[in-house]
């Protein structure tokens, strides 16, 4: 139970090497942050900053109101679970979930009841007097969040915990870590650079790229109001599709006049292309279909604009009766457009259209449902 | 590729046999000599079936030794032997893992500089640095003393070398679970990297002992007090007896027990030994 705040904080490496540029956060008691961002992002680096492995060069990291900056790892009150696990190989279970509280001073029995609180927590009591070694990938992922969770600590840190399993694990563990977190409700902060996994797992997001925080808000806020063409990309699979004003100006018509200063991209995520012809009053794209693909539920259409060598993916519910080859028309409505600038990369109606952020919220709502 | 043609298994049996004949022959010829009585070497031919003096001879050299070639009794020496060895063994390990544990875990100033040291001291055996480290020992007053001669034996980059590789190898997460767990360098040491290291602890044991054990040149130098000779220069003592021929059933007497000790450790590792070449632990 605590929270945690960073004021500035910044990593450079020895040869002026910066990897994180400035950060500035604050988590709330209980809430659950997702870091999520491309590799070498920063995002592992600002983790291990927090939990003591790397220095911090300059800033102030709180957890709990105290400034932590030079304490120990140990010292900070914070778990931590690996990527790899880093179990011991040569502990048992049990050892491997006691060694921490044993190196505090706890006493033998209140570590026998805590470790088996633990172990019965995760399904992993059966396992306590085995090694590492035999188990398997998805039981060697339960005792490394045994591990932090008997150590009932202030704050979790999770550096991409569920990347060495297979897909169907990961699902498994995805819905467990956070029905853990629900329960014990105990602060955590959660690296990963799978969207899904961010979108989620998360209670907030925050997409970093280059070393600094790019947005920060709840997962459908992030989705549906990207403040940037970066997290416009990075957040929502298949990618949100940009395509350029002039060219929509071109075939479109006078709804496009009143877009904010310094629109130069319009962003419609893949969703937001219907086949149907909307009642309201809506801009038309036309594309030729390149290639089909059905996904089951959803079907992805791939497009390339008429009249431009761009190609869109749309993503389409159930199985449209398209052909390859065939000319489509495309209806977007008005609160599905994402204004960007390319130069700044930023969305371009970020203060002064506050009339279109009521409709976004719709949009929020709607996204909600088939996000 | 399992081919079944029994020319080539008789050949192939044939060869290893061969070789292991090879081995064990001048063994055994030690064994048996060993229990002959003091006239059958003088004859010329060595005879091939074990004789009838065995407890004489073994006797006689644990007890009282060669006193006329200047050599103290086997026991005396096989206990030199044991303690010189152990010394060695024991502060090798130590001070190799200490130092690659250093050298692995810690930055500090000149880091590079003291690996490179540590690495030029492989070029250099107690051969190549004998007289010098012998002048040194001897102005220390380390003469005839366990401590002389085993403490200029100890420093050697070999095993600092082979546990820096092992330690490389362990993933660095460990390193950090256990720092967030609360365990500081020594404790990590402790607990984490020396259990890790067993299998290769055992098997280093294992080499520097013989090497220990081996000594001969050494020992040979600083030692002029019997009290103190190893039993691998007291062997060749043996063979240059001032006054007439050597007694060749009680030196092989006296070789055959010095042999038994390697032995001993490498029975009682064996276990260990293959376990860390047969079985990874990460």
């Amino acid at each position: 139970m605590a929270s945690l705040k960073m004021e500035g904080l910044k990593k450079t490496y020895p040869g002026g090497v910066e990897a994180v540029k400035g950060i500035d956060l604050a988590v709330a008691d209980s809430e659950f942050v997702v870091l999520v961002g491309p590799s070498g992002c920063g995002k592992s680096t600002l983790l291990r900053m927090v939990a003591g492995l790397e220095s911090i060069s300059e800033g102030r990291l709180c957890i709990d109101e105290r400034r932590v900056n030079d304490l120990e790892p140990a010292q900070r009150d914070i778990a931590m679970v690996f990527q790899n696990y880093a179990l011991y190989p040569h502990m048992t279970v049990f050892d491997n979930l006691a060694y921490g509280l044993k190196n505090r001073g706890i006493k033998r029995d209140e570590i026998r009841r805590r470790v088996e609180e633990a172990a019965q927590m995760l399904e992993i009591a059966p396992f306590l007097p085995r090694k590492p070694r035999r188990l398997s990938g998805g039981q060697r992922q339960r005792v490394a969040m045994g591990r932090a969770l008997v150590r009932e600590p202030a704050v979790f840190l999770f550096d991409e915990p569920l990347s060495n399993l297979d897909a169907k694990l990961r699902v498994q563990m995805r819905v467990e870590i956070k029905r853990l977190q629900r329960r014990l409700k105990t602060t955590s902060l959660y690296v990963t650079h799978d969207q899904l996994e961010a979108m989620t797992l998360g209670d907030r997001l925050v997409v970093l790229n280059e070393g600094r925080i790019e947005q920060v808000g709840t997962p459908m806020e992030i989705y549906a109001r990207p403040a940037s063409l970066f997290v416009a990309t990075f957040i929502g699979s298949p990618a949100m599709n940009l395509i350029p004003l002039d060219y929509l100006k071109e075939t479109g018509n006078g709804l496009l006049n009143d877009l904010p200063e310094g629109t130069d991209l319009i962003g419609i995520r893949p969703d937001d292309l219907r086949l149907q012809a909307p009642s309201e009053p809506h801009l038309v794209v036309e594309a030729t279909l390149e290639l089909f693909e059905a996904a089951g539920a959803e079907s992805h259409l791939h497009v390339r604009l008429t009249g431009n060598d761009q190609t869109l993916v749309i993503r389409t519910a159930g199985q449209p009766r398209v052909a390859e080859g065939e000319a489509l028309r495309f209806h977007v409505t008005r609160d599905a457009w994402h204004p960007f600038n390319r130069e700044s990369g930023q969305r371009t109606d970020t203060l002064k259209h506050r009339a279109a952020a009521v409709c976004l919220l719709d949009a929020c709502k709607r996204s909600g449902t088939h996000g | 590729m399992v081919e079944h043609r029994p020319w080539s298994h008789l050949a192939a049996h044939l060869i290893l046999i061969v070789g292991v004949a090879l081995v064990l022959f001048p063994v055994y010829i030690a064994i048996v000599a060993s229990t002959q009585g003091p006239g059958e070497f003088l004859r010329g031919t060595l005879p091939l079936l074990p004789g009838g003096h065995a407890v004489d001879n073994y006797r006689a050299m644990w007890e009282s030794g060669l006193s006329r070639a200047g050599a103290p009794p086997v026991g005396q020496m096989l206990f030199n032997s044991l303690v010189m060895a152990l010394a060695i063994t024991v502060g090798k390990l130590s001070i190799s893992l200490l130092s690659a544990f250093a050298i692995v875990y810690f930055r500090f100033p000149f880091r590079l500089f003291f690996f490179w040291v540590i690495f030029v001291t492989l070029m250099l055996p107690v051969e190549v640095r004998i007289i010098p480290t012998f002048q040194v020992v001897a102005d220390l007053g380390m003469l005839n003393s366990f401590a002389g001669l085993s403490i200029p034996l100890i420093a050697s980059a070999t095993a600092t070398f082979l546990f820096r590789q092992f330690f490389m190898t362990i993933p660095e997460e460990l390193l950090e679970a256990a720092r967030v767990d609360g365990a500081g360098p020594l404790k990590f040491f402790k607990d984490i990297l020396l259990p890790l290291s067993i299998t290769n602890i055992a098997a280093l044991f294992v080499i520097l002992f013989i090497y220990g054990w081996n000594q001969y040149l050494w020992p040979l130098l600083i030692t002029t007090d019997p009290d103190y000779y190893t039993i691998v220069m007291g062997i060749q003592r043996m063979t240059t007896a001032a006054d007439g021929d050597p007694q060749w059933h009680l030196v092989m007497a006296a070789v055959v027990m010095a042999a038994l000790p390697p032995v001993l450790v490498i029975l009682s590792m064996q276990h260990l030994f293959v376990k860390g070449l047969t079985e990874t632990e990460k």
